[in-house]
């Protein structure tokens, strides 16, 4: 009784968003009227994909959107820092830790239903305060030439082993690559976190940036490289010169190296523009900012309802990835290990 | 009347007490200002100080005395160890052969071995990195900072080969000694003051480069510092790094001033040192010239070639001219007010040094010395927390990007300043004043307006900092700004080569006629 009770209750709670989500969706952006000094943006997202979201968004509703750029933990850490003084109105990221971060400090103000509706609820956490607005899948990237596919790792934990040293590379400075570490956390616990990335000050060779990596990969100093997919997928669509001697190892079996990192977006409860701001955040989750996705040269993975990726990735139902609530990273927590293994 | 009488009979070398008395109204107004500026100076020096007591003995030390510290203080050590030393011999081999030998077309040599300070060392790097992928760590390094900063010790050698008296070499000659003795126990110690300087204008570029190393993927505490800032704001452990920092900063500062002694070099006796006779190369010349010739190439010609190729292989599509257009005007407008606002500040502190030396002048002096000698990312690091903690209504404003421009490049401004005021005779500023000039009209219309050529050339010179300015800019800048400098880091940093060009190639051009003045003004010193 009481199971088919609260099965109704969620069917039609599903119903009701669904059909009013359109609705409220578009109520939304047209009742916000524009501010002269518009939303001040946090952006840790890659500009040009930001910049294509903004000027979509700009078009459509007439509201101006000031960037700040910087990186994940960086701005993620400015916020908490800033409290209720900070002059931003909305936070992009490209993982979601600083995300956790941030609600971790109660800065966040909830998202309005419609939004949330936008997006299937394992790409956004439980509580509401923020939402997935893209996806990356973490990949092994190796020179074809210099590892054959019976040498490559099964999961991401065996580059910890000897056999690796001097072998692979990441950006351990970078969020991305933290993201990645977080998860690990998440999934094998400290001790295990601890070991692997003393491992890898061993092991492996520290990189400024995932695209520098592959870079290198591409050019043979190195056999291989933890990153993201998006930095090859992007380049072999453009001239493929950094990536044309390379091929994509994904982990798969719900290894922590198959882990997929949200991009999350959230309003600022100190904004003075909510308004605007959850429109934004709106936009960007919804129809039109998810379809800039899969048509844009980004190259990331679309999370939105029924939206479509672009079409030369693997599809995430395809990549086995291990299930993490992604309000439970910790993205101070890895910065200390990594403090603690010396990568820092 | 009396008092500028006195002061009149003191000059040049007046004593601090009277001096300033005779100038009572503007010293003591002057006197606070460069007080205030001081006081400014140390506000990151006090802070990070404040940081370590805070964070308290226990965390503090366990993130110094860690080996990742270790391992940054080895880099450093040897950066400098190795690019320093190098860079003498370069230096001193092509100003010798500019200055001293009849090696052809030794003036456009000489200008080509200043240029490259006309690109910046972050450019440098990128075009290593697209000639040769492979180059990086200790080696890369060494080389790419060899290459940016050589011209630090080619200009003051130049010009003090070019001052030499030659008598001396003569004696020595005539008493035995070969050349290459006479080079190394007469010429080398009277190098002493340019060598010493140079280098150590050398060393703290090191420490403070960031662009330049990122690319080379070789760590130091700049860039080690900046990561920590990426992953945790401004946690301890970058404020624990930037403390480490600034001591080896002091370090440095303490290994000049002992190397530099206590010795006069100055021509002694009356009349004029006779011109140098230039050495004949005479079979060597072309191989010899080989040297200049490779160095141009390595310095000039592979950042050039480099820019043109990514020029072209991203053709008219990278001139996106809004946003080149932006960043220009944005880098163009922090840079003018920046350095309008670090020639005011020093205006105080560098009169003062002239007509009241005395231990506070010199104190006020040496506090801004020492800051300017900090690199960008600590100042920035102490401006960010400061502000957020303390004058949030400053935070993230321009007001703050330019006062720590302001502390970083105070030192350029003062020197050029201070030998402005010092050629503007002190008579004509008390004439003004005896024909009923207040003492604030006299300085400004006259001694100003005397020392006006040199105030512009140190704006000159802040503003070259302030275009090629990197990490200061990237930590403090307010919401939207785009600077030169920022938009190329963020274009290399997505390895888009093609779109970064447009910005490399501005910055050269807005950077060569401020190279083309230090070339100058190296001449005039020299007498010439």
């Amino acid at each position: 009784m009481k199971f088919s009770f609260s099965s109704l209750s969620h069917a039609l709670a599903l119903g009701l968003t669904l059909i009013t989500a359109p609705l409220a969706s578009h109520a939304q952006t047209a009742a916000v009227t524009p501010s002269a000094e518009g939303i001040v943006v946090y952006n840790a997202q890659h500009v040009s994909l930001t910049k294509e979201w903004v000027a979509g968004f700009t078009a459509q509703t007439g509201i101006k959107v000031t960037l700040r750029n910087g990186s994940d933990t960086e701005l993620g850490n400015q916020i908490v820092q800033e409290g209720a003084a900070s002059p931003a109105d909305v936070f992009l990221t490209e993982n979601s830790p600083s995300m956790a971060l941030v609600d971790g400090a109660n800065l966040f103000a909830p998202l309005d239903a419609a939004t949330l509706a936008s997006v299937p609820a394992n790409f956004r956490p439980a509580n509401g305060r923020w939402i997935g607005i893209a996806a990356r899948s973490t990949v092994f990237v190796y020179n074809k030439s210099k590892l054959l596919k019976s040498q490559l790792p099964k999961s991401i934990l065996d580059l910890a082993q000897p056999q690796w040293k001097g072998r692979w590379a990441a950006s351990p400075a970078g969020a991305d690559f933290q993201a990645i570490v977080s998860a690990m956390l998440e999934l094998k616990g400290e001790a295990a976190t601890l070991a692997w990335l003393k491992a890898m000050k061993e092991n492996a060779v520290a990189y400024k940036g995932n695209g520098v990596v592959l870079k290198a990969v591409n050019a043979g100093q190195i056999d291989g490289g933890v990153i993201y997919h998006y930095y090859r997928a992007g380049d072999q669509a453009k001239t493929g010169e950094n990536s044309n001697n390379t091929e994509t190892h994904y982990f798969r079996n719900q290894d922590p190296g198959a882990f997929m990192s949200i991009s999350g977006g959230g309003v600022l409860a100190s904004s003075k523009h909510k308004a605007e701001a959850q429109a934004f955040v709106a936009w960007i989750a919804g129809k039109a900012g998810q379809d800039i996705l899969k048509t844009g040269d980004s190259y990331e993975y679309a999370v939105g309802v029924g939206a479509a990726s672009h079409r030369s990735l693997v599809p995430i139902a395809e990549l086995q990835i291990p299930a993490v609530e992604p309000g439970k990273l910790n993205s101070r927590k890895v910065s200390e290990l990594m403090l603690q293994a010396g990568l820092l | 009347m009396s008092a500028n009488r006195l002061a009149l009979l003191n000059w040049p070398r007046p004593r601090a007490g009277r001096s300033l008395k005779s100038h009572a109204p503007v010293g003591n107004w002057l006197g606070s200002a460069a007080l205030v500026v001081a006081l400014l100076s140390l506000v990151p020096l006090c802070f990070v100080l404040w940081v370590a007591y805070q964070t308290g003995w226990a965390t503090a030390s366990a993130l110094i005395f860690r080996p990742r510290v270790g391992e940054l203080l080895l880099n450093t050590a040897w950066l400098l160890a190795l690019t320093v030393p190098i860079c003498i011999a370069l230096a001193l081999a092509l100003a010798w052969l500019t200055e001293r030998s009849d090696l052809p077309g030794a003036r456009i040599w000489s200008w080509l071995a200043v240029a490259p300070l006309a690109v910046p060392a972050f450019v440098h790097s990128y075009a290593w990195m697209t000639v040769t992928p492979g180059l990086h760590g200790l080696f890369g390094g060494v080389m790419v900072a060899t290459i940016a900063y050589f011209p630090f010790l080619y200009l003051p050698l130049s010009a003090a080969l070019r001052r030499l008296d030659p008598a001396m070499e003569d004696a020595a000659a005539s008493m035995g000694l070969n050349p290459w003795a006479v080079f190394f126990r007469v010429v080398m110690p009277q190098l002493r003051l340019a060598l010493c300087g140079g280098s150590l204008l050398i060393g703290l570029h090191l420490l403070a480069e960031y662009g330049l190393f990122v690319m080379m993927r070789f760590d130091t505490f700049t860039t080690a510092i900046v990561d920590q800032f990426q992953s945790s704001y401004n946690g301890p452990a970058a404020n624990m790094l930037s403390g480490v920092l600034m001591l080896c900063c002091f370090v440095l500062l303490a290994l000049e001033s002992r190397a530099r002694g206590k010795a006069r070099y100055a021509r002694v006796g009356t009349g004029a040192a006779r011109l140098q006779q230039r050495v004949a190369l005479g079979r060597a010349t072309w191989f010899v010239m080989l040297l200049p010739a490779l160095t141009t190439a390595l310095a000039l010609g592979v950042p050039l070639l480099t820019l043109g190729r990514w020029l072209i292989a991203g053709g008219a599509e990278v001139w996106r001219w809004d946003e080149v257009g932006s960043a220009v005007w944005q880098t163009l407008a922090l840079g003018a007010a920046g350095a309008v606002l670090t020639a005011v500040a020093a205006i105080p502190v560098s009169w003062l040094s002239v007509r009241a030396p005395g231990r506070r002048a010199r104190w006020l002096e040496s506090s801004a010395y020492l800051v300017g000698a900090l690199p960008g990312v600590v100042i920035a690091l102490a401006m960010v927390t400061v502000t957020v903690r303390v004058a949030l209504p400053l935070y993230q404003t321009v007001v703050t990007v330019l006062l720590a421009y302001m502390l970083m490049f105070l030192p350029r401004a003062i020197i050029s300043l201070r030998t402005g005021i010092a050629q503007a005779p002190v008579e004509l500023e008390q004439a003004a004043r005896s024909l009923g000039r207040s003492p604030a009209q006299a300085l400004w219309h006259v001694t100003m307006r005397l020392a006006a050529p040199s105030a512009a050339a140190g704006i000159a010179l802040v503003g070259l900092g302030i275009t090629t300015e990197l990490t200061a800019t990237l930590m403090l800048a307010p919401n939207g700004t785009r600077t030169l400098a920022t938009a190329f880091w963020s274009y290399t940093s997505e390895i888009d080569y093609a779109s970064a060009a447009p910005y490399a190639l501005t910055m050269v051009l807005l950077s060569l006629p401020m190279t083309w003045l230090l070339y100058i003004q190296s001449k005039k010193t020299a007498g010439r």
